[in-house]
């Protein structure tokens, strides 16, 4: 509960920080939106259009009116509700950044588990080494080099978008969530799967390559944490092996943490994919907030930080519930 | 001092391998004017996109400058970067820590509170909005990432100074009626100092990529500063024929961001055994 109602004020919060942000930009949003030429009356209809001439508390309190009726305002780029382009948008994201934090785990975790039990020898090296590459390597380059290394030059991958346009004519999609894979999978159509995978797999690389890294270092810090423990000790005295050790004893209570790393990753990643989508012509988030902020288009920009924003708080509530579930000690507080 | 780099060339090499690599960057820094092969900001269109050669290790950019030498310049404006967002997001988040740490109660629960808005924003996407609102350049991008970044020292400090403020020596001064400004900066700030510099030097690397991302995005250093995200940006088109212009600046910035993370981490280890993890 006071979880919740700390949530609760972040969230506030956020919604506050978002509009000052949103007033703060140079440039007449009526202006942007009536056009250049438009005429003093075209420009004073925008401005009550949008509540622009209201003073400014009460533009706070129609913020957040329209906020609690799920209207987040007007685009002024797509001239479309910026609620219904998000859906639209934060799919494919979900659905990238979805895809990289499952490869991260795959590969992070037994990657760290590799390193912990060879600790100071030639695997935990390469894996720290590796791993420390991997948080290290700025993503939009990396998105470049493998775009044009396995898609432009060697022909592998597709260079960009979500899948093979030419599909949408031979066998279209039926949308019943947005995300293609998944809507795919449902429907049964398979060519519209294996392009949507196909064109996954790069950027879903890229996205991976900073989780990965992180996971697989605290994945080892954790578990070296716990092979100074007393159960361990005593299991080792029981004849376990190092190996089953890590994984059947040390491994749950390393969870934990890794887990609350997870959730902070996942809100990074979805920014971070934001570069990435740019690079892949992803149709996500990250490109609706590119586009939007270089047409100075401010509710879209406000809309896509409010998303992302309370995707950060949503993910945080959720570790400390599933904390709860993995560690007993944690369900008290 | 000697003795802790005995130390870490012992214990981590990996970091220490992060230290002489720092050491470098930033020699290359300092003496860019004279080592350089080129003036930093020289276009001749005739040597445009020159591959890497004997006359130009790293090739030329599309206006035919050195790209070696702008690269070395280009440290230059990442270092000055990462170390001025530093000092700006320490200086903020170590004060409103202390502060916090110290008070308790209701000054406590409110500083944390702003802090943990700051948090859930997203850093690239509170800097890109800062980015545009403040128009693009160097000292946009310290102020858009300083801006993101202090949350993180306020937290680290108000732990460190909470359980600081809690000892003996704190109560006496009180006690002895020392004035509360005083106690803060004169007891409990040194003393809850350590946790602080091990997340400055691990949280270089991160800087370092987010000025680089904002660069990259346009948002950031503008021509003719040498700049390595800036570099990546405008190489890109050029990619698939002259592959020299975004992979040397790209590198760079690997480089640099891996020596600051191997360092912090080992760092940590030294000076912190009991890992604090964020």
């Amino acid at each position: 509960m006071r979880r919740l109602g700390q949530a609760a004020l972040v969230v506030a919060g956020v919604v506050g920080l978002t509009f000052v942000v949103t007033r703060l930009v140079p440039g007449d949003p009526a202006v942007a939106y009536a056009g250049p030429r438009a005429s003093e009356a075209e420009l004073a209809q925008a401005r009550e259009r949008f509540g622009l001439d209201e003073a400014v508390p009460v533009q706070l309190w129609n913020y957040v009116r329209d906020l609690f009726a799920g209207d987040l305002g007007i685009s002024l780029r797509t001239r479309q509700p910026v609620l219904d382009d998000l859906a639209l948008a934060f799919p494919a994201s979900l659905e990238l950044v979805g895809t990289a934090l499952f490869v991260a785990i795959a590969a992070g975790i037994p990657l760290g588990v590799l390193a912990a039990r060879y600790k100071g020898k030639f695997p935990d090296l390469s894996v720290r080494f590796s791993s420390m590459l991997a948080v290290s390597v700025p993503v939009f380059w990396l998105a470049l080099v493998l775009q044009t290394v396995f898609a432009s030059n060697l022909r592998w991958f597709p260079v960009a978008g979500e899948y093979d346009a030419a599909l949408d004519t031979t066998s279209p999609l039926t949308v019943y969530t947005n995300v293609t894979v998944v809507d795919a999978l449902l429907t049964g159509n398979w060519p519209i799967l294996v392009s949507t995978l196909h064109h996954l797999v790069l950027p879903a690389l890229v996205v991976a390559a900073y989780p990965i890294g992180l996971i697989a270092q605290m994945t080892r810090a954790v578990l070296l944490e716990e092979a100074g423990q007393d159960h361990t000790r005593l299991e080792r005295s029981l004849g376990f092996g190092e190996t089953s050790i890590l994984v059947r004893f040390s491994l749950r209570p390393a969870l934990n943490p890794v887990l609350s790393l997870i959730a902070l990753v996942f809100a990074y990643a979805i920014v971070n994919g934001f570069l990435v989508e740019a690079v892949f012509n992803w149709p996500g988030l990250g490109r609706y907030a590119a586009d939007a902020i270089r047409s100075l288009d401010t509710p879209a920009v406000a809309g896509v930080t409010l998303l992302v924003a309370l995707l950060y708080v949503l993910a945080n509530l959720l570790v400390d519930l599933v904390q709860g579930i993995l560690d007993p000690r944690a369900r008290t507080r | 001092m000697t003795a802790a780099l005995h130390r870490l060339a012992r214990t981590d090499r990996l970091a220490f391998a992060g230290l002489v690599i720092l050491v470098l960057i930033m020699l290359a820094t300092l003496l860019a004017p004279w080592i350089a092969p080129y003036p930093a900001d020289d276009p001749r269109p005739v040597d445009a996109l020159l591959p890497p050669g004997a006359e130009h290790w790293f090739g030329t950019d599309q206006v035919g400058r050195d790209v070696l030498t702008r690269i070395l310049y280009g440290a230059r404006t990442s270092l000055f970067i990462a170390v001025s967002t530093l000092a700006l997001s320490a200086a903020v988040g170590v004060t409103l820590g202390v502060v916090a740490g110290y008070a308790g109660g209701w000054i406590r629960d409110v500083i944390m509170r702003v802090t943990d808005v700051f948090l859930a924003f997203p850093a690239l996407l509170l800097s890109l909005a800062l980015a545009v609102v403040l128009r693009p350049s160097v000292t946009t991008v310290i102020i858009a990432i300083s801006a993101t970044w202090w949350p993180w020292y306020a937290r680290v400090t108000a732990a460190a100074a909470t359980s600081v403020s809690a000892r003996a020596y704190v109560d006496s001064a009180r006690c002895l009626g020392v004035p509360a400004p005083l106690i803060v900066f004169r007891h409990v700030l040194p003393n809850a100092l350590t946790p602080v510099l091990v997340q400055l030097s691990l949280d270089a690397g991160g800087i370092i990529l987010t000025a680089a991302a904002l660069s990259y995005l346009g948002l950031g250093a503008q021509e003719p500063t040498a700049e390595w995200g800036l570099m990546v940006e405008q190489g890109q088109a050029l990619f698939t024929t002259d592959w020299w212009v975004v992979t040397f600046p790209g590198l760079a910035i690997l480089i640099t961001a891996f020596a600051f993370n191997t360092l912090g981490e080992g760092l940590r280890s030294i000076l912190d055994p009991r890992r604090t993890v964020r």
